[in-house]
């Protein structure tokens, strides 16, 4: 498959040029780029602190939340401006964003949160069709409908913040780390349900900091370091790469040799601690 | 007996209508995080625009204007002020509240001047008996009247789009948002709400045996405050409960003050505070409440 392929005029997926974003006077991301083509499953990599979260912010319209604003660039999704949009037109829009941390709505039910899902989308016959597709991809969620959200395992809150974007019926998917603390059987249990959703149609962005997953995941890969992107191209070659397998898979070299040969940024970071 | 019976239902019916005012404390609490001290404002507007007219348009109009007004008056608060002021922390919007408070409650109580102004409800004073029990018709209405409202908006917090777009928001209102909800919507909808069920307070709180609408009713309008506060400023169940409480507390000590007399003079007065402190020193998040105060 060929990610760069933009596919045709009008139907471009996301698009993302020169994007900076500050909170206040703190610089999150400089000049980040990247394409996500409609139907395609894109991860973006990087450590803490390196601008995922940010990035989806911009995104999905939220970065007021957190008093940080777009400084420069553009995002685009189907050749619609979505930078200086409104969250609640970026739902309408077709891209919906899974929180960090799942996120949800732990004092409603399980149905109640499913119906919040569908909020964004005022079609009731929509919903309906939304609402058994959800059920058919997570049956657990029926058998838990009335019980509270915050009563549920990892899992399966994972399962739920994951049905009820489903439920805005999105073009567009964008995950914000959902294997976080889950136990290992259930982070494959949720990448195996990330599949079939992108099977469906639906176009993913996901952001991981499990890089192996996210890259048996992915067609296309971007590396972000301190709000740049670092590294790019195809999962399987960055999964090859010597970098990626060292800093974000941990296969590679021996740990002393990575220190001495690795890249120089990170002695002066060494002297300082011990100074 | 027959006292305590005509105290009790008394009671309940002015703590019903507490109730409904610790709700629009509470919903617009919830939506905003906003405590709104100009509730009593809200209130009175309510009161005033039934008791002006009352006479030309009958009184269920009046009342429905009443409703209306205050309503918009809420939805305007919020939209001009709550919305537009980009300040940090919410005890800052809970001071701006209490100046949007001076200055509508000193323009109104310039209106209505020293003025007792009749609402023209329809119960009037009549009183209705049954065995030995004598309890005014109006406080029937209120009763029941504000356990509908209560009911219906129970109902509606709990299964409608509405509702679980304010609990939503609420709960977290950045996770809300990524679901399409509107906050400006939901914040302004939770004003709206608050000013129609004030209104519908201030009705009930100015008909008999109550002389009419003055300009001390903010006063009473007050006691819904601590009603909300012991119920838990984030709770519709502990707004309900606080009202009740507070409004069989006040009927009470009230008509047994003259065995309380050691107490002195009042005590009905006061004792819906003492009944907040005690209960907020027990559980200091209010009894339903999830969110201790220090939040505010």
């Amino acid at each position: 498959m060929n990610v760069h392929d933009p596919g045709p005029p009008g139907d471009s997926g996301l698009t993302v040029r020169d994007l900076a974003v500050n909170y206040g006077p703190v610089t999150a991301l400089r000049g980040v780029s990247l394409d996500v083509p409609r139907g395609a499953v894109v991860t973006v990599l990087g450590g803490n602190g390196a601008g995922k979260s940010t990035l989806l912010r911009a995104i999905s319209g939220t970065l007021r939340f957190h008093r940080g604003g777009i400084g420069a660039g553009a995002v685009a999704f189907g050749g619609r401006r979505l930078s200086g949009a409104s969250t609640s037109a970026v739902v309408a829009h077709g891209v919906v964003q899974v929180p960090e941390g799942r996120k949800v709505f732990a004092r409603m039910t399980v149905e109640e949160n499913l119906r919040a899902g569908a909020l964004g989308a005022r079609d009731r016959r929509a919903a309906a069709e939304a609402r058994e597709r959800v059920l058919t991809l997570f049956p657990v969620l029926a058998e838990r409908a009335r019980q509270r959200a915050g009563l549920l395992s990892g899992g399966e809150q994972q399962m739920l913040a994951i049905g009820r974007a489903l439920m805005a019926r999105p073009k567009m998917l964008l995950l914000d780390e959902p294997t976080l603390g889950l136990a290992p059987m259930m982070a494959l249990r949720i990448a195996d349900t990330v599949r079939e959703i992108n099977a469906q149609g639906t176009t993913v962005l996901l952001v991981e900091q499990n890089a192996a997953l996210a890259l048996s995941l992915a067609g296309h890969a971007y590396v972000l370091e301190v709000g740049r992107v670092v590294l790019s191209g195809p999962a399987a070659e960055l999964a090859e790469s010597d970098e990626v397998r060292r800093r974000y898979l941990g296969i590679g070299d021996d740990r002393d040799e990575a220190l001495l040969s690795g890249a120089p940024s990170i002695r002066p970071a060494l002297t300082r601690w011990t100074a | 007996m027959t006292t305590f019976l005509e105290l009790l239902v008394n009671g309940i019916s002015i703590g019903a209508v507490y109730a409904l005012i610790a709700l629009g404390f509470v919903i617009i609490f919830k939506a905003t995080e906003v405590v709104n001290f100009a509730h009593a404002s809200l209130l009175l507007v309510g009161g005033f625009i039934v008791a002006k007219t009352h006479e030309s348009l009958g009184f269920w109009l009046a009342l429905l204007l009443g409703l209306a007004g205050a309503a918009a008056l809420g939805a305007l608060i919020e939209f001009a002020v709550i919305r537009r002021a980009n300040v940090v922390s919410h005890s800052i919007l809970a001071i701006v509240t209490i100046g949007v408070d001076i200055v509508l409650t000193t323009e109104l109580t310039r209106q209505i001047g020293t003025e007792v102004l009749a609402l023209g409800d329809p119960w009037g004073s009549e009183v209705l008996h049954i065995g030995a029990v004598n309890i005014p018709l109006a406080r029937i209405a209120a009763l029941v009247t504000a356990s509908l409202v209560i009911a219906l908006f129970l109902l509606a917090f709990k299964y409608t789009n509405w509702g679980i777009a304010m609990r939503a928001t609420a709960e977290d209102s950045e996770t809300a948002a990524l679901m399409g909800v509107r906050r400006g919507r939901v914040s302004m909808g939770a004003w709206a709400v608050a000013g129609a069920l004030a209104a519908l307070a201030a009705l009930f709180m100015c008909i008999f045996p109550t002389p009419g609408l003055d300009r001390t009713v903010t006063a009473t309008a007050m006691k819904a405050f601590p009603a909300a506060i012991l119920g838990g400023l984030d709770s519709t169940t502990g707004a309900l409960a606080g009202g009740l409480i507070i409004g069989v507390t006040e009927s009470l000590v009230g008509g047994y003050q003259s065995e309380l007399v050691f107490l002195g003079r009042g005590l009905g007065d006061v004792a819906p505070f003492l009944v907040m402190i005690i209960i907020l020193l027990i559980r200091p998040a209010g009894l339903f409440g999830t969110r201790e105060l220090a939040r505010v």
